[in-house]
Parts: structure tokens; C-alpha cells; sequence
């Protein structure tokens, strides 16, 4: 779908604008709506999009395989270990207030670091789901 | 004008809901469907669940639309009609639909404020936010915070998911294959 011309020019005017916004709902989860699973979810969209204009072999360069998987692995081991850092501070499982010495602060950080695991691990999913399936072709 | 919105858009995910069902051309019912996920999409914004909205908007209609386009390559564009009306499945559903219903009776009425959601940690969780957690989502407060756990099991289970069909689909060879190597 490359040569159609009003779809590239618009994706390439909406992509930014997506992820952007993606980023938003990501960083901004605290006070606005959304978090972690939606900015996944709309940064993984805006993947999606750019692949069905400018095909799979253009957005792979981006995003291979073992890019999307260690992404996703972070994700699972930035959650896991913000718990266990809250562990090693002497706190409970993923009791955030002990990782800093002011407790709301240190649930500041717990939550972000926590919702910005959540964020990574979902946008590899769904593009890993996503490639694995236009990626096998017609049978 | 809420009711108005409401009431049409209840109305029209119906139809569409049925139009999925009876539709043969299985890329038209895909299109109805990201449709069906359109109209949830505007229900969430009217009933302020915006971080709902917003996964319905993303997920429903486009990720999963684009993965039954995906699966359409692989499979046909029509659906083999059934040969026969089978009443035994039919049935099934009939009873284990009427059962489900049968249930609700017992469930507190809509929007009760005594209900036993409302008293149990609920309260706890909106009138301690301020002082333990200070942010103002409380929605992001339950999920990363209070429910951290729960929400720890989630991701891994997307985790799992992914490693799943990223394993079933675009991964290793089959064994069988690499035996009949030379």
C-alpha cells in the first residue's frame, strides 16, 4: 500500500502523533486516565499502522525479533524487580513506600517504574502477536 | 440526551452483534465486529471509563481486527454453511444461558449503593488514596499499587502468551522437520 500517496502522507502525519500520545498516557497514567497497558496498546497500534502502509520488511528493521523479545522480558523483570528492590530495602513484596525514604515518594517511583514494565511487556506482545501472524503469508 | 446516547448505541451494538452472527462473508463480519468494538468503544466514554475507551479503541477495533485480517490470508473468505441445525449444542446454551440469568436475580440492583462492592475495600481505597499513595488516578493507584500482585500475574500472563504464540507461529522448526534433515 505504499503508492497510495494519501495514505502515506497521512500515516506519516498521524504516526508522531500516535506515539506521542502513547507516551503520554504512559507518563501521564498518575494524574490522567490510562497507564501502562493502554500506552502499550497505542504505541503497539501505531506499529501496526506503519506496518500495513509500509509493510512488514520496513517495520522488522525497527523491530526484530530479538528486539521485541527482550523488550517484553524487560518489561516482566522491571515489575519483578521493582517488587524485590522494595524487598532488599526492607519492605514487603512490591510495597513501594520503602524505596524511598519519604513513602508517597517512594510509591511515586514504584508506580512508574511498575506501569512503565507493564507499558514495555504489552507493546512487544501485541507486535510480537501481530508479526507472527501477517508474517507467515498465504498457504 | 445521556439516555438518548446510550439507549441508541445499546440498540445498534445489538444489531450489529446479530448482523456478525448471520453474516457468511467472513471478511464483512470482521469489519462488523471492529464495528461492534467501535460502538463499545462510545458505551466506555458515556459511562467515563476512559482508560477502558481507550483499550477497547486501540485492542477492539484495531489490533484485533487486524489480526482476524491476518488469519483471513491463512483461511477463506467464506464460512462453510453447517449441514444441519444440531439441538443438542443448542440446548446447552439455551440452559447454561438461563442458569447465568437465573443468577443475576440474586445480584444487588443496579448502581445500589449498599451493595457489598461499594463496603468492603472500595471505600478504603478512595478515601486513603490522598494520604498513602497521593496521586490523583485512583484507578492507577489500585491497579499498580494496592493490586500490584494482580496485576504482576497479568503481565506474565501476557508474557507467557506472547513467548506462546510467537513459539506456535513464527518460531523454531518442528521437530519433525529437523530430524528429516540430513
Amino acid at each position: 500500500m505504499k503508492d497510495i500517496i494519501v495514505l502515506r502522507v497521512m500515516a506519516k502525519f498521524f504516526l508522531p502523533l500516535i506515539m506521542l500520545f502513547a507516551l503520554y498516557v504512559q507518563f501521564h497514567g498518575d494524574y490522567g486516565p490510562g497507564g501502562g497497558f493502554q500506552a502499550g496498546v497505542i504505541f503497539a497500534a501505531a506499529i501496526v499502522l506503519y506496518t500495513l502502509v509500509f509493510g512488514l520488511a520496513a517495520a522488522r528493521k525497527a523491530f526484530s525479533n530479538p528486539i521485541l523479545l527482550t523488550l517484553s522480558a524487560i518489561g516482566v523483570l522491571l515489575y519483578a524487580g521493582t517488587g524485590v528492590a522494595a524487598l532488599l530495602r526492607g519492605g514487603n513484596f512490591l510495597g513501594y513506600g520503602f524505596l524511598d525514604r519519604v513513602p508517597v515518594q517512594g510509591q511515586h517511583l514504584g508506580i512508574m517504574l511498575v506501569e512503565l514494565g507493564v507499558g514495555l511487556t504489552v507493546f512487544a506482545a501485541m507486535v510480537t502477536i501481530f508479526f507472527a501472524f501477517v508474517g507467515k503469508g498465504r498457504r | 440526551m445521556v439516555g438518548f446516547i446510550d439507549v441508541s448505541l445499546f440498540l445498534l451494538l445489538a444489531v450489529m452483534a446479530v448482523a456478525v452472527i448471520l453474516q457468511r462473508n467472513l471478511f464483512t463480519a470482521v469489519m462488523l465486529s471492529s464495528v461492534v468494538s467501535l460502538l463499545a468503544f462510545g458505551l466506555y466514554l458515556t459511562l467515563d471509563a476512559v482508560d477502558v475507551a481507550f483499550t477497547e479503541a486501540a485492542v477492539g477495533v484495531g489490533i484485533t481486527t487486524v489480526l482476524f485480517l491476518g488469519t483471513l490470508l491463512h483461511t477463506g473468505r467464506k464460512e462453510k454453511r453447517s449441514p444441519k441445525l444440531d439441538w443438542l449444542p443448542l440446548l446447552l446454551v439455551l440452559i447454561s444461558g438461563g442458569v447465568l440469568v437465573y443468577g443475576t436475580l440474586d445480584l444487588p440492583t443496579f448502581g445500589d449503593a449498599d451493595a457489598p462492592i461499594h463496603d468492603h475495600v472500595a471505600t478504603h481505597y478512595l478515601e486513603e488514596v490522598e494520604e498513602e499513595i497521593h496521586i490523583p488516578n485512583v484507578v492507577t493507584a489500585v491497579l499498580a499499587s494496592y493490586r500490584g500482585y494482580d496485576t504482576l500475574g497479568e503481565v506474565t500472563v501476557i508474557f507467557t502468551a506472547m513467548i506462546a504464540v510467537f513459539m506456535l507461529l513464527s518460531g523454531l522448526p518442528r521437530r519433525s522437520e529437523e530430524e528429516e534433515m540430513p
